[in-house]
């Protein structure tokens, strides 16, 4: 078993680590995984009362490398670089700040890729559906092996927010705060549609072979390009798009073909062959179930306030107006929820332009909120 | 929706005389907090403020305050009934679209309103208007070309307004410059403070 590494430089170099788990996890669709591995990376330190922890989830397409660069491959910065950081909103030179692939992915982590060393074979179909339970419980452990009974916070935004919120539900005591950004209570109907008809592009791609491409030596990167294609979308809003393309044209004159006319056609391809490059099929098909089954208030007759009565954390939750995949609207839920439980929470609506996108982005006021919000975590947490 | 500048705080004294320890207070209009932050230090309330402005967002969660990003003229539909043990609008009714609806809202959400505006019907008032000028003073900091002041009233309005709708005031306070006003409140009164339930 490898010693977890605690501290880390907050010099932007960051290497990823392996933690190996060897006690099996049964997941909630009833399966079980005897051993499996978390691919994580950690920035800044550790303090000595192991109270300025940060658990940082990834949404869909993302993974572990949150912030900062490999040394010698400075071309690839974290996801999340501009929120994370030395002296960013979340302060690496305050917070031990920590970002982890989840299971079932794709970068290193145990999913439908790693060998099941009981075939020897890669798992393929055969890895289990996983949901955001299991996620939690599994990042659990790994804060276990961390030595972090409590985080100061755990944050993400939209999948990840949903982690975020299913902390507070599953670990009551073991996070004070709870960033839930660009999030939604639970996926409709139009959510579930875009996800089943990115599901059914890989799925009825010939090389998708049930799952088990891996031994045929090909990837169903058709079905996966329109898969990302159909996310992509919904990811960006309508003027978002009309102000970036509009109706341009890719060659200046319309040459009344398939080729591509206009510059979204364009840019869309592009996307879609760059994530068709390093994206495993399985592990969108199962992430886009991750999302499908989310559903906190569902064991509870969907009554969110009751799914929610567990919990401990005080909580910021942030929307983006323009969002229309989790609009403002699907965060309020959270927050009367929230309300209902007498909860802290303090709730806003960036008005931005970029749609669901927007988390991403560098957006001041988004950025001032987090950092004020962050703030108040260290000083807190320095009174303890 | 606070105003930043000519705010007389001493309305804050009146309400945290009136609020229960240990309530649950909602703020429509919290500003950057200052009223829930005064309420938690003197009664330790559990306090959410209602706000749309984003720099007062950030100033609340400086602050440490809980705030809730919303438009009041949109209601408090995201409050459930009797969700609050007071709700209070302190110097934004005379700048609300829809004054009556926030009213009954508030009765809504909360078991008891409290609402501070300034009294129009202040003498100061009416002599700059009998001057034929809309007045201007430290209460009503704006001149008619760039005030949000749409519904101005008067202590004898406010009440009126009550009674026809069967509020019942619980508790008021006039005050002028900090100090409590007895007698001929309309007149030597410029800010009018009020407790009422339904």
């Amino acid at each position: 078993m490898e010693e977890a590494r605690t501290t880390g430089p907050s010099t932007p170099f960051v290497t990823p680590q392996v933690a190996r788990f060897n006690e099996p996890i049964t997941l909630k669709c009833g399966a079980v995984l005897g051993q499996y591995e978390l691919v994580y990376e950690t920035y800044g330190t550790l303090n000595s009362e192991r109270s300025n922890a940060v658990l940082v989830c990834h949404a869909l397409n993302a993974a572990h490398h949150v912030a900062g660069v490999y040394a010698g491959d400075p071309d690839n910065v974290g996801w999340w670089d501009n929120m994370i950081g030395p002296g960013k909103p979340v302060d690496t030179d305050r917070f031990f700040v920590i970002g982890v692939n989840n299971l079932g992915g794709c970068h290193g982590s145990t999913g439908p890729k790693s060998i099941n060393i009981a075939t020897g074979r890669p798992w393929g179909a055969q890895f289990p559906v996983v949901t955001v339970e299991d996620w939690v419980n599994s990042q659990a452990r790994l804060a276990d092996r961390l030595g972090i009974r409590q985080f100061a916070a755990v944050m993400g935004g939209s999948l990840g927010a949903m982690q975020s919120l299913q902390w507070t539900i599953s670990y009551p005591e073991r996070l004070r705060h709870a960033l839930v950004i660009a999030c939604a209570p639970n996926l409709s109907a139009q959510n579930i549609a875009f996800n089943e008809i990115a599901r059914q592009a890989i799925i009825t791609d010939p090389d998708f072979h049930d799952g088990n491409y891996y031994e045929h030596g090909v990837t169903p990167r058709r079905g996966l390009r329109v898969a990302r294609m159909v996310g992509h979308v919904t990811y960006l809003s309508d003027d978002e798009m009309a102000d970036k393309f509009g109706r341009q044209l890719k060659h200046g004159r319309l040459s009344y073909s398939f080729d591509v006319e206009f510059q979204i056609e364009s840019y869309l391809r592009y996307q879609a062959d760059k994530f068709a490059e390093y994206f495993d099929a399985n592990t969108y098909l199962r992430i886009t179930k991750v999302l499908d089954y989310f559903d906190p208030a569902f064991e509870c007759g969907g009554n969110l306030t009751l799914a929610l009565a567990p919990a401990k954390a005080s909580y910021l939750v942030i929307s983006f107006t323009t969002d229309w995949r989790f609009s403002p609207e699907r965060s309020r839920e959270i927050v009367t929820a929230l309300l209902d439980n007498r909860r802290d929470v303090t709730y806003a609506e960036i008005d931005a332009p970029h749609g669901h996108d927007a988390f991403l982005l560098d957006d001041e006021r988004y950025h001032r909120l987090v950092a004020a919000y962050f703030e108040r975590i260290a000083q807190e947490t320095a009174h303890e | 929706m606070n105003n930043a500048t000519g705010i007389q705080r001493s309305d804050f004294a009146a309400i945290a005389e009136w609020v229960k320890p240990g309530k649950r207070v909602l703020d429509l209009g919290c500003g950057d907090g200052t009223l829930l932050n005064y309420l938690k230090q003197q009664r330790s309330i559990i306090g959410y403020g209602i706000e749309i402005d984003d720099a007062r967002i950030l100033a609340c969660v400086r602050n440490g305050v809980n705030v809730i990003q919303g438009d009041l003229e949109r209601g408090l539909s995201d409050f459930a009934d009797n969700s609050f043990d007071y709700v209070i609008l302190s110097q934004t009714l005379q700048a609300m679209k829809n004054s009556e609806r926030i009213i009954k809202e508030m009765l809504r959400v909360g078991l008891e309103g409290i609402v501070t505006f300034p009294n129009f019907g202040y003498w100061k008032n009416r002599v700059q208007f009998a001057r034929g000028h809309m007045p201007v003073s430290d209460n009503l900091p704006y001149q008619w070309f760039d005030t949000p002041n749409v519904h101005l009233c008067t202590i004898a309005d406010f009440e009126r307004f009550c009674r026809e709708r069967g509020i019942r005031i619980v508790e008021r306070k006039v005050l002028t410059n900090g100090a409590t006003v007895s007698v001929w409140p309309n007149f030597l009164g410029s800010l009018a403070v009020y407790h009422f339930g339904s």
